[in-house]
Parts: C-alpha cells; structure tokens; sequence
C-alpha cells in the first residue's frame, strides 16, 4: 500500500524528522485558510500517487492566503496520469541550499534493506544513477543486525559528502530507520531530502510504501488507506475480501489461483480480446463466493462476457459446476459466461453443466478455447 | 532421486490439529509420505489418526527423526514456528501460509540462510515428487513420476502445467511451488541448482511471473551453472504496473518486474519461453525429443 505525500510526511514527524510546517486541503477556501495559518510563502502541492506532478503543474507557489486559494482552485480537480486530486498539502516555502536524496528500499533480490544516499537530489533517482554513478551510495543492511551508525558514515564518505554532513545525516538515517521498521515499509524514499540555509536537513517529499501483509498489525497506516479512490469495483472488492484488480478491457474474468488468473489475462489478451478485470476466487467452489465474485465483475457495466477460468486441484470441477450453477440462477446473470473446467473431476463437471443445458452457459475443457470463446462473443460473432 | 523430499522424508507437521494441517496432513500420508509427528503446543500425547502430536518441534525431532517440517500456522504465529523448526534440526522446512509480514520473512530468511537450513514458501503449495512424496497442498492426481523438474511461483498454474505434462505422458521428477511472496526460502536459482545435480531430471520447466527479478537472475544462473535444458514461462503480461496481482510478491514495480523484461532476459540467453502453459508443455516435449 502506497500513502500520500501529506501521509509519509506524518510518519516522519513522528520518528522525529524535520519537515516543513504543512496542513491539507480539499478544498480552495482550506487551502486559504492554511496559508494564513501558516503564514509568509507557501508551496501548494497536489497529493497523487504518482510522479512528475511538478511538470504537469500539480505544485505551485503562493504569496500569501489569496494567491494559495487560486492555486489549489487551479490543482484540485486536475488530472494527473489518470489520477484525480483530491487534496493539496499546503506547506511553508522552503530556503533550499541543495537538494539530496535518500533511501530505504526492501530489496528482494539481496532479501536484505538497501540504504541510498546521493548529494544530487531533485530528480529522478535512476538518472542520477545513470549520469553521476559516482554521487549515490549504496549500503546493503543484514536485518538481523539492524542499523548501526557507520552506515551513515559510509554512505556519506562514499556519496562524497563533506565530513561536517556526516553527524546530521547519521541522525536522518537513523530517523529514516525508525520509521521503516516501525511502520513495515517496503519503500521509505525522501527527495529532496535539502539542505535548508541556515543548515538543517529536511524532508522535503516522501515516498512511503507499506508491506499489505503488515497491515492486521499496523492499525494506524491501515487507517490511512484511501477507500474513496478506489474504484466502484475496487471499492466493493475490498469490502468482500475479494482479490480484484480492474482493467479496462470487456470481459470479465475469474479464476482459481493468482497464477492462473494472471496466465489467463494473457491468453484472453493473445486472443485479441481485453480483459475487463482479475480477480481470483481461491479455492472457489461455494457458491456463495462464486455470487460475491460475479458480483464484482457483473458491476462493471463495460462487462459483455464472464470468463470462469477453472483448473480442479484439492477443489474438485463437478463441486465448482453445482457452484456456478447455483450463483447463475440466483443471480439471474444474462450476459455469456464460458467456463473452462479441468483438472480433478472435469468430465464430471462438464456432464453436470451440459446436463443443466443453461443457454448463456458455454463449457470448454482448454484454457485456449475457452478464451477464443469468449473472446468471439465479446466480439458479436457468436452468441 | 529427485530433489528435496523423497520416500525416506520424515514429515513433521507444524499446526496438525487444525483443520487445514489435518486435512492436508492425512492426504499426504495417503500419498505414501512418513507423516511421522506433528506439534501442537500442549497436545502431546494426542495422536491425529495415528500421527503422534508433540509439544515442541524439538521433542518431534527426538522422538521420530523428522527431517522436514510442513508449516500450516496462522500469519501472526507463523515467523515463530520457522525459528523453532530452524532451531530444532530439521533440514528442510515448508511453509504454506500465506500473508506473513514480510519485515518477519526477512529476518527468518536470513537467520535460516546463517544456519544452513532450507525453505521452501511461504504463501506456496508444497513440494512433490511424484510416486515418492508429497509435502503441501498440491493434488497428486495430475503428476506422474518422470524426468521434467518444475519449479514455479504460483499454485494452480504449476498444476496447470503439470496436467498438460503427464497428458504428454510427461511425469515429473519433483515439482516445487517455491512461493509467491517477496521474500521466499528458496529462489528459482536454488531449485535449479537441485535440479541441474539430479540424475533423475533431465530437462527442467521454470513458470515465473510478474514482480522482482529472480528470473532475470536465474537467467544469468542458467548460462554459468545449468546444463540441462530449461523451457521457462512468464505470466503477466497484461498486468498495470504497481498493482499486486493477488501474490504479494507480483507487483511490477516502476519500470521493474515486467513480464516483457523477464522473457526477454530468459531469451537472450536462449531460453525457450511458452505464450501459453499448453505450449510451455510442448516446448517441453521437444526439448526431451531432443536429448
């Protein structure tokens, strides 16, 4: 789970790192207010999960309260790369003597935390990486031993930073540290992390990922999750417990297993046809779950088709076909369902569907087939 | 041979008096596995339908000789089990739960690495191998005993690819669901390193999917160290980048963890890698026909 700007921000005042003095906004008059709460020169700065806000116009300066309220007029409802903002965070203007970077990554590769520091900030970590190798420092932590001071140093000494940034940015990184372990990130980035002019290091921006699996522990950032952003559809999966990512595609499909349902968005896309969502039903035989998923998908109004993509493992096909059968006829579903039965018990399954003769109902034995089925019907051809 | 687990794996099972462990625990045994003991904290002395339960995994050990310990208990409870299975002398551990926090997985992970135990999940479905043993949750009835090792990411998928292999008449020296979280006990480089030592396998199948990048580094692996023929498969490929696509450890992050990059990488080394499971057995058929 990713937060927001304004949300990382929280985090580090609370471990203790120095950010500007902000508040959020959703509204114009809020963001006026801010500002003559704040007072002098502010930044105005939309809240989106996503990057380059900058260059779209989503940050902007202000002079004053009057200035901030025509600003956040101007940000609040933009579009940024398909993200709407809802919010701005208005902060005090910040006296920037030089922007650094630093980091905190989960690293799945070395399944230990790489640390990063690099004394040109400001831009895109991977092109600093790639045109001044030399100014970003990398520092593998064993978390086992957890942090110790002379990671600091080195990434200091090593990102060839001066001797008098060591003692501060040791204290930053052990900030930083606090605030990974405590709150379970898989991600804790600030850039710019800058030198302000009267010497101070601050946390100008903040990028913080959190481990999903953490969440049932983690109560306070589990609150920070943004439901009114979801989609409808995502929305309502959420509240059932159901594995769903939406798509843009017309045929809705559900499966058994994050593998499967990833390998049949694949062959439905190799078929030419446009996936409308994922989702997957785990075990997936009660009917019950089966309603709740269909549920789902049949709310996205771009559905055409419903592709049940089933391979019987410990779940057996003839339970999964008595299953869909009974979600079918309780929910009263018009609209073409394909459903693709193998695996432990199918021949069983697929007599048991035959046998049920429902005329929108179409059985398959292959994982091709069935999305060549569905994908023609999505298409009008078949029908 | 095959790897891992075979007909003289002594089986203890952590969490075998939940429903869950038993069920799984008792199909296993019928599969022809040594279901030696299993642990339930303050249950000693009890049996599950003949499988004497302890109250420590160590005492499990002692009694039976377990080698191998199967994990079925809940996410909260679940980074203390691996310590105690890690600290009780067991080689190999299998962790099926799914969703633990992943700060615990990296401390168990790099604590197991220090003592020199292996693991296979968590958030996976076990470890077969066909006609020997079967350890997890997979369904034996789509295996056959043979010469493909298979290894994968994901559950469904690998018995998806294993049912279009044993239709080949195609059986299976073991298959391993290594996990589909961030951080797993073993990574495809270590299966194949198992596989590539085993006289049993003799081409190997790699299913992998979207998220980090242990396929571009089994890729690597693959050119330095393994000399049998690899046939891999990639899902993913429609998935928008930073969404979890059901594992937690499918995510493409940024630019990083595509579909596209992993095929890519396996193929430049060359590779074979399938559109579809059906063609990742066909792959496999031919790159037996060819030995």
């Amino acid at each position: 789970m990713d937060l927001y700007e304004f949300q990382g921000k929280e985090i580090f005042a609370t471990v203790g790192l120095p950010v500007p003095r902000g508040m959020v906004a959703a509204t114009p008059e809020e963001a006026e207010a801010a500002a003559a709460e704040i007072g002098g020169r502010v930044v105005v700065k939309a809240q989106v999960q996503v990057g380059g806000r900058g260059k779209a116009g989503g940050v902007k300066l202000a002079d004053g309260p009057a200035e901030a309220r025509a600003v956040a007029e101007q940000i609040i409802g933009m579009d940024i790369q398909g993200h709407t903002v809802r919010r701005v965070l208005v902060e005090e203007a910040s006296d920037i003597a030089r922007e650094m970077y630093a980091a905190l990554v989960l690293d799945r590769g070395a399944k230990k935390v790489l640390a990063m520091l690099s004394g040109i900030g400001g831009m895109d970590i991977e092109q600093v990486a790639h045109e001044h190798p030399t100014a970003l420092s990398r520092v593998w932590v064993d978390p086992l031993a957890g942090w110790s001071d002379y990671i600091a140093r080195r990434l200091c000494f090593d990102a060839g930073l001066g001797a008098e940034l060591v003692r501060p940015m040791g204290e930053v990184f052990t900030k930083l540290w606090e605030a990974f372990t405590r709150y379970e990130a898989t991600l804790v980035e600030v850039n710019p992390l800058i030198l302000t002019g009267d010497g101070r290091l601050v946390a100008l921006d903040s990028k913080f990922s959190v481990d999903n699996n953490s969440l049932y522990r983690q109560p306070e950032v589990a609150a920070m999750r943004d439901v009114e952003a979801a989609d409808p559809q995502e929305q309502m999966a959420l509240e059932r417990g159901v594995t769903y990512v939406k798509l843009d595609g017309d045929i809705g499909v559900l499966g058994n297993g994050a593998g499967l349902v990833m390998s049949t968005l694949d062959v439905v896309a190799d078929a030419g046809g446009a996936p409308a969502n994922f989702l997957d039903v785990g075990g997936g035989a009660k009917a019950e779950e089966i309603v709740s998923a269909l549920e789902v998908i049949t709310s996205d109004p771009k559905v055409k088709v419903i592709f049940f993509n089933i391979f019987g493992g410990i779940t057996r096909c003839d339970e999964v076909a008595n299953g869909v059968l009974t979600a079918v006829e309780q929910m009263g579903i018009a609209m073409p369902i394909v459903v693709r039965l193998d695996g432990t018990h199918d021949v069983e399954g697929r007599e048991i569907l035959a046998q049920a003769a429902v005329p929108n109902l179409y059985v398959e034995a292959t994982m091709l087939d069935a999305a060549d089925k569905a994908v023609a019907l999505a298409a009008g051809r078949e029908g | 041979m095959a790897i891992l687990i075979d007909k003289d794996t002594k089986l203890v099972v952590q969490g075998l008096t939940g429903r869950e462990g038993s069920f799984h625990a008792l199909r296993n045994r019928a599969y022809g596995t040594q279901v030696v003991a299993g642990v339930t904290p303050g249950k000693s002395g009890q049996d599950v339908e003949g499988i004497p339960v302890f109250d420590t995994v160590n005492d499990a050990v002692t009694a039976t000789g377990a080698d191998v310990s199967l994990i079925f208990v809940p996410p909260r409870f679940a980074a203390d089990a691996m310590y105690e299975a890690i600290d009780s002398g067991v080689r190999l551990i299998v962790t099926i739960t799914e969703g633990i926090p992943t700060h615990e997985m990296l401390k168990v992970y790099n604590y197991l690495r220090a003592k020199g135990v292996a693991m296979i999940g968590p958030n996976c479905p076990g470890v077969i191998s066909p006609g020997k043993a079967n350890v997890g949750i997979m369904p034996p009835q789509v295996f056959l005993p043979g010469g493909v090792g298979l290894v994968s990411r994901s559950g469904t998928l690998t018995y998806q690819i294993a049912n279009e292999l044993t239709q080949k008449g195609l059986g299976q020296s073991t298959a391993v669901g290594i996990g589909g979280d961030a951080i797993v006990g073993s990574s495809f480089i270590d299966i194949l390193a198992c596989f590539q030592a085993d006289p049993e396998t003799k081409v190997i199948a790699m299913v992998g999917e979207i998220g980090g990048n242990e396929e571009e580094q089994a890729a690597e692996f693959i050119t330095r160290e393994v000399t049998k023929p690899v046939v891999a498969y990639i899902a993913g490929f429609t998935a928008p980048p930073g969404r979890q696509m059901g594992h937690a450890g499918a995510i493409i992050s940024g630019t990083s963890g595509t579909a596209g990059a992993k095929k890519e990488a396996l193929e430049a080394v060359g590779i074979r890698v399938g559109v579809n499971p059906t063609q990742v057995a066909s792959l496999v058929q031919e790159a037996m026909a060819e030995l």
